[in-house]
């Protein structure tokens, strides 16, 4: 990990040996917060949160207290981790979920007791061999020390943590498609309202779903308290956040840094270690697949949830991919767009359908058979797909993933139209 | 084949670790993946008897998920990404001479049954861009050097210790003692705890959002549901816990995109 202005929170024992182990862990300052948030009334760890503003890490940037705040009064409550990383180009709770299993563990404790709680889920991705042998190794190692199970730390608290794999879908990241799919269904997702996890969750229950970066945090913020996480970052922004950063730099990786006072330029270039070759920035998706694109006249935004809001696009999953002046922009848009097509559950007409024909178009277009009126069908079939084509998107389908399709192309028609035509024209890429 | 002894020991000791048996299927499905390398339908004829469920539904939720094989693969399944992160720096290049050393297109099995080829979607090593998984162990960085000498270590079986079998996954169980007593406890601890609940509303009182306003209707028309990949059915919702009313007022824009 590279220092930041900030040290790191939730990575900051990455690269110690065998940070994974209980032994690492409690030697390095591990399982204190829970003890200490044992000891404190659950309202009051909710209160650090809503104080800290933690956002939460999954994509859509929700306040982690206020969501707390917000479960039906009933019993029993759940809570479902959402270890299901797959937006394209996002790899940090890949790495968290390797690295820090025992911090993920006491953060998962510490939201089951403020919440109430007896019982959690995390659901890790299914491709994750690895970081689901070690968080089910460290939570073995948990039990064994007390600080999961029966009467945690003889604080009289209980709860019960389970690893539950997944299977291999993208959709099953959307939290009542997860939900299903650890009920045992297909990832469907569920029409919201009325089915609000908070509200009817896991088996018709009050659930609490959250991120594992968003967990992570936990401990350190019931050790520091709130209000020192909120003097880091501004506005609603605070804190610190892993980045991914991918594509075309010298030193892609994860990076944590802090939020809103660091910008893309500073993360691409002197954390990144600049675009490769001495090639110049040409694009760069600041939030996953999903996010509208940014040409190099944004780099000096700062990675701030609420002003990356406003210029049109997300920070979403964390994922910064840079695209160098060598890169075919019809290519990149196809390929994003493909995988939409493929990872769409098919419930809703215009995602399933439109998601399938605009990739076809764009297809055509890369493989230099398209024709000019293209340009006008893929913008039609997306506008059909979320209304008005704006940011934020219309939504008429059942969940996000529909609106997220324009995204790409609309990036690339908007800022490349000229390098579109150019295919169709001349029936071939300017960058072979 | 159906699940030997051991497994069906495995997969009940699941089965008691969850509020509602289903919820153990897909790990279940992961238990007979590993058993057979993929799912066979004894196997899912087995798993639906043990979870008291039809064939078809658990046949119906496998087939839905892309680590799930209901048709025979190699022992050795690569999947190589193509995503985004992987495109700019050569996923495509690796993935035909992937294709051109193995003799076969993405879905396709070597003759000699040791390697399935696939294309998959992004894999969440992007930072290692292009990468590949082997049975779901990763593999960054990889050069077409790399790549022919990782097929020669996986056929020679240097590398067995990190790359298991196909279907092998998460080779740590659940420590069964960590509770005294075992799974069972777990369950006993858990209905102790919902015990308490009943008798007493749970701690959960942080101040209440202010009203919430609601989210915009999705302009025109609902939700268009069409069903004919499957059945859709209303999240299933005990008796006990229907509060489709409450839950209407309740906001959490999780996943608006703002
Ligand atoms: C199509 C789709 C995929 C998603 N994938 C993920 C994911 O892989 N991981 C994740 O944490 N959240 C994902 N989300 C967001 C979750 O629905 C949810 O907002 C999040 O898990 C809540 O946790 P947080 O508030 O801590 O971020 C996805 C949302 C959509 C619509
Ligand atoms: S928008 Fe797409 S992925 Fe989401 S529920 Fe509808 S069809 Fe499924
Ligand atoms: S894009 Fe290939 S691993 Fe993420």
């Amino acid at each position: 990990m590279t220092v930041t202005n900030a040290a790191p929170i939730v990575t900051r024992r990455h690269g110690l040996p065998e940070a994974w182990t209980l032994k690492s862990y409690l030697d390095n300052g591990g399982y204190t917060s829970l003890r200490r948030a044992l000891a404190m009334p659950p309202e009051q760890i909710t209160q650090e949160v809503l104080t800290s503003n933690l956002l939460g890490r999954g994509g859509a940037g929700f306040e982690a207290g206020r969501k707390w705040g917000m479960l039906r009064k009933a019993q029993p409550v759940y809570l479902v981790v959402n270890g299901d990383e797959s937006e394209p180009a996002t790899f940090k709770d890949h790495m968290l979920l390797e690295n820090d299993p025992h911090q993920l563990i006491e953060g998962v404790v510490i939201c089951a007791y403020a919440i109430g709680a007896a019982q959690a889920f995390i659901y890790v991705r299914g491709e994750f061999a690895l970081a689901q042998e070690r968080l089910q190794a460290a939570l073995n190692e948990a039990y064994q020390h007390g600080a999961v199970g029966e009467d945690v730390f003889g604080s009289g608290f209980t709860v019960d943590v389970v690893v539950h794999p997944g299977a291999g879908a993208y959709i099953c990241g959307e939290e009542t498609a997860l939900i299903e799919s650890l009920e045992g269904k297909r990832g469907f997702p569920r029409i919201k309202p009325p089915y609000f996890p908070a509200a009817i969750g896991l088996y018709g229950a009050p659930t609490v779903v959250n991120n594992v970066e968003t967990l992570s945090n936990l401990p350190w913020i019931v050790e520091n308290g709130g209000a020192a996480f909120a003097a880091l970052g501004q506005g609603r922004s605070t804190g610190t956040r892993i980045f991914s950063l991918s594509g075309h730099v010298n030193r892609p990786g994860n990076y944590e840094v802090e939020m809103a006072k660091t910008t893309f330029r500073d993360l691409i270039e002197h954390y990144g270690g600049g675009v490769r070759n001495g090639r110049q920035v040409k694009a760069f998706i600041p939030g996953g697949a999903s996010s509208y694109w940014f040409g190099p006249e944004s780099l000096d935004m700062a990675l701030d949830q609420d002003v990356v809001g406003k210029a049109g696009s997300m920070l979403g999953s964390g994922a910064i991919t840079v695209m160098d002046d060598q890169t075919c922009m019809v290519r990149a848009a196809w390929r994003i767009t493909k995988f939409f097509n493929r990872e769409s559950c098919g419930q809703c007409t215009p995602c399933r359908e439109g998601s399938g024909w605009v990739e076809k178009v764009m297809r055509r277009i890369e493989e230099g058979a398209g024709r000019e009126e293209d340009l006008d069908l893929l913008v039609d079939v997306l506008d059909n797909i979320a209304p008005g084509l704006s940011w934020p998107p219309q939504q008429t389908t059942i969940c996000v993933l529909g609106p997220s399709i324009p995204s790409a192309i609309m990036s690339g028609l908007r800022m490349f139209r000229d390098e579109f035509l150019v295919h169709i024209k001349e029936g071939a890429c300017p960058y072979g | 084949m159906r699940l030997n002894a051991e497994n069906v020991q495995r997969a009940r000791d699941l089965i008691a670790i969850y509020p509602r048996p289903r919820s153990a299927l897909i790990p279940i499905l992961h238990i007979a993946q590993e058993q057979d390398g993929w799912l066979t339908e004894d196997a899912m004829e087995h798993v639906a008897e043990l979870l008291g469920l039809t064939s078809a539904e658990v046949y119906g939720t496998a087939s839905f998920y892309d680590m799930l094989f209901t048709e025979p693969v190699g022992r050795h399944l690569v999947s190589i990404c193509t995503n985004i992160a992987c495109l700019l720096n050569g996923g495509y290049e690796l993935l035909e001479h992937a294709e051109e050393t193995l003799g076969v297109k993405p879905g396709g099995t070597t003759p000699d049954g040791e390697f399935t080829l696939e294309e998959v979607e992004c894999i969440a090593d992007c930072g290692r861009a292009p990468c590949l998984a082997v049975n779901w162990r990763f593999f960054g960085n990889v050069t077409n050097d790399d790549f022919d000498t990782l097929l020669g270590d996986l056929r020679s079986g240097a590398l067995r210790e990190t790359v298991p079998p196909h279907g092998t996954l998460n080779r740590v169980r659940r420590d069964l003692t960590a509770w005294a007593g075992g799974v069972p406890a777990a369950q006993a601890a858990r209905q102790q705890v919902e015990a308490k609940w009943a008798a007493a509303p749970p701690p959960v009182s942080s101040p209440a959002p202010a009203t919430p306003p609601t989210p915009p209707p999705p302009p025109g028309q609902a939700p268009a549901i069409k069903d004919d990949r499957g059945e859709r059915q209303p999240a299933s919702q005990p008796a006990s816990e229907q509060a489709a009313d409450q839950a209407a007022t309740v906001e959490d824009k999780g996943d608006t995109a703002k």
